[in-house]
């Protein structure tokens, strides 16, 4: 699978020497999109406090817990936006509200990675490398589903927001980096014809610098079209978006223009929140809206794309039901995982919940985890991007099945 | 032994950021093995009087965190009334901004300039290994002296007085949140610093001494989390955020704490948080007492075999290859266990082993941002007058001073850093430093940026590559060439001769062989 997907980056990279990669346009892009069904994996780095976005606000223990940090009751003064009558959103996702309304939003509770580590770096690890407790795992899963997913690929069918490809995106397959904010729509001194044929002459052979360049150059070409071009017609004067609102305008945008677009991620760090976290207003809330604005902004920009798209929300792991000493909250177990798109059947909280009462806790403290991440994964896989049995196993190796009502989580 | 060109460049790369000009003729004549000893006894080697000057002209280099707390800190923004004043707590912060600033002028000037080059190297290694953010709140009053006082020290020196030194720092203490860990039921223990707060104790076994397979277990970093309640800082007599009081204290009492402050420069044990019970810990009891318990565990910590083991590993991927050989981390190991934790003992088992010395290896690891972007200045000759395109340029490539959030620090593997977009931002660098468009050499700009203006930073920094006005002379290949000792592959040297003139000096530091070291 691999040696396929290399042999077409190299094909499409050697036309592009040829052609001085200038010419080519959307067209030249469109015939390798096949596929046309996406994934946007949105990474929470820090461990984001679950039980503050899709709040038990139906019990008791959740504010017994959190005396200062509660989001109030639906219906008082600043409170949770009602969901099911059991939970509601932070009010400060409202902007995620229509979607859930219109049933395209669905969030599953309890949910995690099966190891019990509290550490950052391991949990990001695991849930990149989509091998729980193995270290050694090389690559990530967004890396090795490209591989899974049907070629031939172009340099842009995966895209990695940010300067440097993450855990989750390493890996065999060519990667497209996008750079954020307004750097994505930047001129390079490589545009220029004559010292782009220069630079060719170096990086001509199979070695991975001149992969890596020739990809780099490949996917920047084909960047920099889809991004101008719309972004004269689309414009019109209007301020750009900052921030993550202007990164998820630029998917929606790539996507828009270029089908060949498969997998996206995002990482949004600042949710580590020992301190002073704030419940309806406060540091928590000031990070969740940009972040529902942003992911309502793809949605609207995606137009008929978000029929095909699922955006999978994610963070390592929860944070104590019990707030701290410092009103804020520290490394706990189970998480909420936020899953968006026409294909999702929305407008329900999934999982088995556990409760928040004593003994129901995680080591007497965290909430428990009774869904792992990986099978609402798989659960995507298959019913979204028709994975079969073989090729989700490639992609997350001895992970669970879905069960219950997860299996049921993308509408078919 | 003679040194050969191909071992003068390696080591000139590896052991720093690589060659000006006439460096490899001179370890040439020096001989390998005595500029090897010369580097891991950095004081033997004068600074320019240039850079000396440049230096102590830096006020922010020598300031104290508790002098800067004072200064800058929200508690000199008190109004008469006793309350936070916001808009003067805002001037300060501007005023303050010469202190990240000078702090990453000092670090990338130092690299480029200075002939103590294994020093700059190794503070650049230890800084990420006990990694703080500049922008985590106080932590940019501090980020100079944590540098100055808590690394730049230790960094050739005894593997636990570094664990030592960051330990005690205000700037470890508030980014991984010990300043807060106290033991409920303390009379200290109320307000901001109600309970234990695990961060700093899984972190210190995790990343700075065991690592994470170091055979350690929750209850571990629980019992140490207790032994260092009450680690933390102070200013104005209080321990408590920016110098405010956690509670009214005698005078005697704060006449005490103030004379511990001006000993330590910030650093304060506070009994009232301090869990004075007995502690077991990696199967040593330690016997509750005070601020020694940290001691004792700091004690087990530095010489423990998982950690000569750990650091041994991460010293040989710096400075040897990402996944180095098995029997080079053993010997290194050894050495640290037999030394004490003797860091420049163990740099000397990995510089005269078997591996580094065997040309197979040369130029096989790929660059950081870092390693790339300053030896790409300094072959060029240029002294680096003008810090800010290599800040660009830098935050571009996602690695700028003192900015990676996580305590893992920067990473320095291949892994972390070759991707396609990486290709294109290098070579970019070098077309616009050899063209003479990044102005290097113009008068600094006076105002310093706010910490978190990465974006800024590198939106400025793409503009300049490609649109500014050519300010300095453009970089002669045929001297370029010289600086590099020729090392170029037989397509690389094609390449360059088939190109117009003034293309060739970016063709050699674009190229494969300078992506490596």
């Amino acid at each position: 699978m691999h040696a396929i997907n290399r042999r077409d980056v190299l094909a499409l990279g050697a036309a592009g020497l040829c052609a001085g990669l200038v010419k080519l346009g959307p067209a030249a892009w469109a015939a390798t999109g096949a596929a046309n069904k996406r994934l946007v994996v949105v990474f929470l780095r820090g461990a984001v406090d679950g039980l503050n976005i899709v709040v038990p606000h139906g019990e008791e223990a959740y504010y017994l817990a959190r005396p200062t940090i509660a989001i109030p009751r639906p219906g008082s003064e600043m409170g949770a936006i009602d969901l099911d009558g059991h939970f509601g959103l932070h009010p400060a996702l409202s902007a995620l509200k229509p979607f859930w309304d219109e049933r395209s939003l669905a969030f599953v509770q309890a949910s995690g990675s099966p190891d019990i580590t509290r550490s950052h770096f391991d949990a990001q690890d695991y849930m990149e490398s989509g091998t729980p407790g193995r270290k050694t795992t090389a690559d990530g899963w967004m890396n090795r589903l490209l591989t899974q997913l049907p070629g031939p690929h172009a340099p842009t069918s995966a895209l990695s927001f940010g300067p440097t490809l993450p855990r989750i995106m390493a890996g065999p397959a060519s990667i497209a980096n996008v750079p954020l904010g307004r750097a994505a729509t930047a001129q390079l001194p490589l545009d220029r014809p004559l010292i782009n044929a220069a630079f060719d002459k170096l990086y001509a052979s199979n070695d991975s610098l001149s992969r890596a360049y020739q990809e780099g150059i490949a996917s920047h070409k084909k960047v920099m079209t889809d991004l101008q071009t719309e972004m004269m017609e689309a414009d019109n004067g209007a301020p750009s978006a900052i921030g993550f609102a202007q990164d998820t305008e630029h998917l929606a945008r790539l996507i828009t223009q270029n089908p060949a677009v498969e997998l996206a991620f995002f990482a949004l760090g600042g949710w580590d929140t020992h301190v002073n976290q704030g419940a309806a207003e406060g540091q928590l809330a000031q990070r969740l809206k940009p972040l529902g604005e942003g992911l309502a902004g793809l949605a609207k920009g995606l137009g008929p794309s978000y029929r095909d798209t699922v955006i999978l929300v994610v963070s390592e792991f929860g944070r104590t039901v019990h707030e701290n000493g410092n009103r804020g909250t520290d490394h706990g177990h189970g998480n909420v995982m936020w899953v968006m798109g026409g294909p999702v059947s929305g407008g329900k909280v999934y999982g088995a919940w556990p409760g928040l009462a004593g003994e129901d806790l995680y080591e007497g403290r965290d909430l428990p985890i009774t869904t792992d991440f990986r099978s609402v994964v798989k659960s995507i896989l298959a019913a979204h991007l028709n994975l079969n049995t073989d090729q989700a196993e490639a992609v997350l190796p001895g992970a669970p099945a879905a069960t219950g009502d997860i299996t049921a989580l993308i509408g078919t | 032994m003679t040194t050969s060109a191909a071992l003068a460049r390696n080591i000139s790369d590896r052991l720093g950021f690589g060659p000006r000009p006439g460096d490899l003729a001179a370890i040439t004549h020096m001989g390998a093995e005595r500029w090897i000893e010369q580097q891991l006894h950095p004081q033997s080697i004068p600074l320019s009087r240039d850079l000396t000057a440049r230096l102590a002209d830096m006020p922010a280099l020598s300031l104290t965190p508790f002098e800067a707390l004072r200064t800058y800190g929200p508690a000199a923004a008190r109004g008469p009334d006793g309350k936070v004043d916001p808009e003067r707590q805002k001037e300060l912060r501007v005023q303050a901004r010469f202190i990240p600033a000078q702090a990453v002028e000092a670090r990338l000037v130092r690299a480029v300039e200075s002939p103590r080059q294994l020093e700059e190297a190794l503070v650049d290694f230890w800084f990420n290994h006990f990694n703080v953010f500049v922008g985590k709140g106080l932590d940019g009053l501090w980020i100079t002296s944590y540098d100055e006082d808590a690394i730049r020290p230790h960094v050739l020196g005894r593997f636990r007085d570094l664990l030592g030194a960051t330990a005690h720092h205000p700037a470890m203490l508030f980014y991984l949140d010990n300043w807060q860990n106290s033991a409920a039921g303390r009379p200290g223990a109320r307000g901001a610093f109600k309970g234990l707060n695990e961060n700093y104790a899984r972190e210190l076994m995790e990343l700075h001494t065991l690592g994470v397979d170091g055979g350690y277990s929750q209850d571990d970093i629980i019992a140490l989390a207790r032994i260092l309640t009450g680690w933390g800082f102070g200013g104005r007599g209080g321990d408590g955020p920016g110098g405010m009081e956690t509670a009214p204290r005698p005078p005697r009492e704060r006449l005490k704490l103030a004379r511990q402050i001006r000993q330590t420069g910030g650093f304060i044990f506070s009994e009232e948080r301090h869990d004075f019970s007995d502690k077991t810990f990696l199967g040593h009891t330690i016997k509750g007492r005070g601020e020694a318990e940290g001691d004792d565990a700091l004690d087990i910590l530095a010489l423990h075999p998982a950690t000569a083991r750990h650091i041994s590993f991460k010293l040989a991927q710096y400075f040897l290859a990402d996944t180095p050989e098995p029997a080079v981390v053993d010997g290194m190991s050894r050495t640290f266990q037999k030394s004490g934790g003797d860091i420049t003992a163990v740099l000397k088992a990995l510089f005269a082993s078997k591996a580094f010395l065997d040309p197979a290896g040369y130029g096989t690891k790929f660059k950081t941002p870092l390693r790339y972007a300053v030896s790409a200045v300094r072959a060029t000759g240029q002294p680096l007058k003008n810090f800010r395109p290599l800040v660009g340029v830098l935050t571009q490539l996602g690695q700028a001073p003192y900015a990676c959030q996580t305590p893992d620090g920067y990473k320095c593997t291949e892994d972390a850093w070759l991707n396609a977009d990486a290709m294109t931002r290098r070579i970019t660098f070098a077309i616009a430093l050899c063209a003479g468009r990044l102005p290097l050499q113009s008068d600094p700009p006076d105002k310093p940026l706010p910490i978190r203006q990465s974006q800024r930073v590198a939106d400025q920094a793409a503009q300049q590559m490609e649109n500014a006005p050519v300010r300095g002379p453009a970089v002669d290949a045929a001297q370029l060439a010289e600086t590099l000792g020729q090392h170029f592959s037989d397509n690389t040297r094609a390449a360059i001769d088939a190109a117009q003139p003034e293309l060739r000096a970016s063709l050699m530091l674009g190229g494969p062989e300078f992506m490596r070291c």
